[in-house]
């Protein structure tokens, strides 16, 4: 997967966090999926169509979602609130949205899904071609894990060359 | 959260009424708390499109805050279809998939400004005093402003 796919997102979410939480955060560690995705709480996930096609996973701890959730909520959510669904939802939407904008001013045209709830323990193993990379973002409430599985779209990529030819 | 000099109605000094429409939860309710941070009122909320429109014609708000991607119908062809029944309708959009496409869409059908999320009030502020125009006043210390 081309890393000029992937920063947009990393800025992004970098970004959104940031302001978000009121605080800085840190880029950790960075994997390649090999297997399956294996979900590590309350985890929101973004699809996308169009030149770019694949998915974004936004993935917290049971206990750092509660305490996310709790910082916006500007209130301690108790541990079943569906505001914490909510929240991890909206803030997969913005990553998404913002990373998109970013994208978008590249020539690269997508539509962006409405969030899902990832229920399975494990998301199925990404194709050859659409690998996935996890990258962590270290925050004052705990970390938070974004998946990103992403490739381009070859036919629509053909179909704009050959407009633009 | 920061509060804000209170924007009222130059015409009754009443607060100003907003309809706040987003598929999410947790963003109509962060809204709210800006709105309310502003000295507004929150007229009605809408997770929806199709249901914005009614509730426009419900509550006829001085503001609506209207999100993107929803289900049912999207914000832009909600916005439109506001406009067109209501001309004098202020539209802002609040969306996180802000390029240029969306933006230049949205104006041209009838909204007066975009905000893009993550939200920041002091911005979101701004914005409701340009689109409110002569038609908003910010109140002073002394509780002027009408």
């Amino acid at each position: 997967m081309k890393m000029d796919l992937i920063q947009p997102f990393i800025n992004s979410a970098d970004a959104v966090l940031s302001q978000g939480l009121s605080s800085t955060t840190k880029v950790g560690n960075l994997s390649m999926e090999e297997e399956g995705y294996r979900r590590k709480g309350v985890a929101g996930m973004v699809a996308l169509s169009g030149d770019i096609e694949g998915r974004i996973i936004l993935d917290l701890e049971p206990q750092t979602a509660l305490r996310v959730a709790s910082h916006y909520a500007g209130t301690a959510l108790p541990e079943s609130d569906e505001l914490i669904k909510e929240t991890i939802f909206e803030l997969a939407n913005q990553v998404v949205g913002n990373a998109v904008c970013a994208l978008n001013d590249q020539g690269f045209h997508f539509r962006v899904h409405p969030p899902l709830l990832v229920t399975t323990e494990e998301v199925d193993k990404t194709s050859e071609d659409v690998e996935a990379l996890v990258i962590c973002f270290e925050t004052s409430l705990g970390n938070v894990f974004m998946n990103v599985a992403l490739h381009h779209n070859k036919r629509r990529m053909s179909d704009h060359a050959k407009v633009g030819a | 959260m920061e509060q804000f000099a209170p924007v009222k109605r130059s015409k009754d000094g009443q607060p100003i009424r907003y309809l706040i429409v987003d598929d999410s939860v947790f963003a109509r309710k962060n809204l709210a708390r800006m709105i309310e941070s502003f000295g507004g009122q929150v007229a009605a909320e809408a997770g929806d499109g199709l249901t914005a429109i009614s509730e426009f014609d419900r509550t006829h708000p001085d503001i609506v805050l209207m999100d993107i991607t929803m289900p049912q119908m999207e914000g832009i062809e909600a916005a439109e279809k506001i406009v067109q029944a209501h001309p004098e309708a202020r539209v802002v959009m609040v969306s996180s998939v802000g390029y240029q496409e969306n933006i230049v869409a949205a104006l041209q059908r009838g909204a007066r400004h975009f905000v893009q999320k993550p939200v920041k009030p002091e911005v979101l502020y701004e914005v409701i005093k340009y689109v409110l125009g002569e038609d908003g006043a910010v109140a002073t210390a002394a509780g002027a402003g009408v």
